[in-house]
């Protein structure tokens, strides 16, 4: 019989090792072969998918979290204490096979309800041994390296969409191409002729390509959160984490709480999983726990402490933000323009975001009725300071390689275009793996800039679009130059205060992907 | 440099108790200067021990740390002849191996102490350190099995 194994323990320089042993010896002694991977702090390598794929049972012996457990999904699994393969190899051996006996006896009750997992599954950064603070930016860098597609994907898109309907549909363009086209509907009335991009998509329309394109981006977009959140909670608790992660993310981005929601939904996600799946329940219920109790009460328990318990205070900040702005309009316009730019870069996209955000569009509108000079300079100081950021950490970066990891790096490239057009997202996958040190990068680069663009009296009357709105910008060269100061600024902050703390987070996980790729 | 030495090994190691003998053991580490703090690293060794004691079938007890007070990947071998309770259930321990690795040691040293772990799960390794004669013949059977294969 083909057995796999894995043994881990808390120091791991010496029970880890002692089991391996334990259960080859027992294996051989039996006549059975076995392969054992050493999850020790000398590292491990990784056991192959088609070892995995070809053993009839599996053993963990183990006194920590066995790492990559999904790797073993849907095997016939004995678990015990390291102690056991140390002291009684051929009873772990002897039960072993008799697990592998009844799953070949009884194939529909073998791995509890568990799909085997596809080309040795998904992988975390997690690295069990590692101090508190590292494993907390190993959690975030898990989740962030997940979302990196949805970014970059729906980023560019977005990007290719103003930039294509700046050229088929003239200077409003990339203004028109955010409202008039939909994948649902029309509305009844449809008073602004909404068109209907599923029914009715023409291959001869460029408008409709550029919708196309932009409301393909916008749904990718719609998953940074919950990705992020769901991928946080993956590495705390394992599968049982992306369920309640990825809800409480969707929640979180649906009651406009951001990414910073998406993170503490990915927390509380991930440790109440955690916390379900350690329970010690009777024999009878331990099938259904993972398919049944452990989702439902994990996914309500996040959602409704997300919705009951930050719903209120979310919107009771996004109000009396609203209306300490409205407060400030008559005072000092470059105060207002730093204000404005501090906001953008707090959470960029998140509730605070928002209020800066929505302040401005909410002026645009009325400044098409009334001669309305500052509510177009708040526009262009929302616009401008919502590019700084991810053109900033491109720039550091390009210049600075090694203070990022390998998915930042990447990231980095599509960043460029991401600010340019202002989306301001493209910025999230920095900023949530080390928010500490890039949020205030990013606040100090988008306050300056929102400060130029203020005294050199800019103004916008497009509510997004980036570069590619540029037509639509009161004295654009001042403008751009206000732009480069605050993306040197952000560049040069996030240098100064990566270069003066930890490395990037190592990236295990590339080398693990790659093999199984 | 080398994981044992003739003044790492212990022959009479004869104590109330495994925190005692942990102590002697540890004791020979600081004079050789491997261990920089000998009270930090007993520390670390404890909350280790907390965890699980370390004691195994066999007569064997491994009291071992990863610390930040050893500069190199070091074993202390003791032996007792009345036998030191080490938590393990079949009765105390005549075999003492006090493993000590650097907080951030290596992959080589490492693995050094992962072979090391591997033949204490072997009987004639174990018998034969029983039986050894003396300390210059204990590192020889250790250097022999663990160091150079």
């Amino acid at each position: 019989m083909k057995l796999v194994a894995v043994t881990s323990c808390p120091t791991g320089i010496a029970h880890t090792y002692m089991a391996a042993e334990g259960l080859e010896q027992a294996a051989a002694a039996a006549d059975h072969t076995i392969d054992v991977e050493t999850q020790g702090s000398a590292g491990f390598e990784a056991l192959s998918p088609e070892i995995i794929a070809a053993a009839d049972a599996v053993i963990f012996a183990a006194d920590v979290p066995v790492r990559e457990r999904g790797r073993f999904a849907g095997k016939p699994l004995v678990e015990a204490g390291v102690k056991k393969a140390i002291s009684d190899g051929p009873g772990l051996i002897a039960q072993a096979v008799a697990a592998a006996e009844r799953a070949a006896a009884n194939p529909a009750a073998a791995g509890a309800g568990q799909p085997p997992a596809a080309g040795g599954g998904l992988s975390t950064k997690v690295d069990e041994q590692a101090s508190k603070g590292a494993r907390v930016r190993q959690w975030l860098m898990t989740g962030v390296s997940y979302m990196i597609p949805f970014v970059a994907a729906g980023g560019i898109l977005i990007a290719l969409g103003f930039m294509l309907a700046q050229l088929a549909g003239g200077k409003d363009g990339a203004i028109v191409v955010t409202k008039l086209y939909s994948l649902t509907g029309p509305p009844d009335p449809n008073p602004t002729n909404i068109v209907n991009i599923v029914a009715d998509f023409n291959p001869a329309d460029g408008m409709h390509w550029a919708a196309l394109l932009f409301l393909v981006g916008a749904a990718s977009f719609s998953f940074l959160v919950p990705i992020l959140s769901g991928f946080i909670a993956f590495a705390i608790a394992d599968r049982p984490g992306l369920a309640p992660g990825i809800v409480g993310g969707f929640i979180a981005s649906t009651i406009g709480a951001g990414f910073l929601g998406g993170i503490a939904t990915g927390f509380i996600g991930g440790f109440v999983a955690l916390y379900i799946s350690r329970w010690k329940v009777p024999k009878g219920v331990r099938g259904i726990m993972p398919v049944v109790v452990t989702p439902l009460l994990s996914v309500f328990v996040t959602g409704a402490l997300l919705i009951v318990v930050l719903g209120r205070p979310l919107k009771a900040l996004s109000d009396g933000l609203t209306s300490w702005l409205n407060g400030l309009t008559g005072s000092n316009l470059i105060l207002l323009g730093v204000i404005l730019g501090l906001m953008m870069a707090f959470d960029l996209g998140g509730p605070v975001n928002k209020v800066a955000y929505t302040f401005a569009t909410a002026g645009l509108a009325a400044a098409t009725t009334a001669s309305g000079g500052t509510s177009l300079k708040v526009m262009a100081v929302v616009m401008a300071a919502g590019m700084t950021p991810p053109l900033g950490l491109a720039l550091a970066t390009t210049i600075r390689r090694r203070l990022f990891s390998e998915p930042e790096r990447e990231n980095g490239q599509a960043a460029w275009l991401l600010g340019a057009s202002f989306i301001t997202e493209g910025a999230i996958p920095f900023a949530a793996a080390d928010p500490l040190r890039v949020i205030p990068s990013c606040m100090l680069g988008s306050a300056v800039t929102g400060g130029l663009v203020m005294l050199f009296g800019n103004t916008l009357r497009a509510p997004h679009g980036g570069i590619w709105v540029t037509p639509l910008i009161g004295s654009p060269l001042l403008y751009i130059l206000a732009i480069l100061i605050g993306t040197v600024i952000t560049a040069a902050a996030v240098i100064g205060l990566k270069a003066a703390g930890p490395g990037p987070v190592k990236t295990e996980l590339d080398t693990a992907e790659a093999a199984t790729v | 440099m080398s994981l044992i030495t003739e003044n790492l090994v212990v022959l009479n190691l004869d104590t109330d108790d495994h925190h005692a003998a942990t102590r002697v053991l540890g004791q020979a580490l600081a004079k050789e200067g491997r261990v920089t703090d000998l009270d930090g690293f007993l520390a670390d060794v404890r909350k280790r021990e907390e965890q699980m004691p370390t004691g195994l079938p066999g007569g064997i007890g491994i009291p071992h740390a990863r610390s930040a007070h050893v500069t190199e990947p070091s074993l202390v071998f003791g032996r007792s002849t009345n036998g030191i309770d080490w938590g393990a259930e079949d009765g105390p321990a005549t075999l003492i191996f006090l493993i000590a690795a650097p907080e951030g040691g290596g992959d080589d040293h490492l693995k050094i102490l992962a072979a090391l772990a591997r033949r204490l799960m072997r009987a004639e390794f174990r018998e034969s350190l029983l039986n050894a004669p003396d300390a210059t013949s204990v590192v020889e059977i250790v250097t022999r099995e663990v160091v150079t294969p």
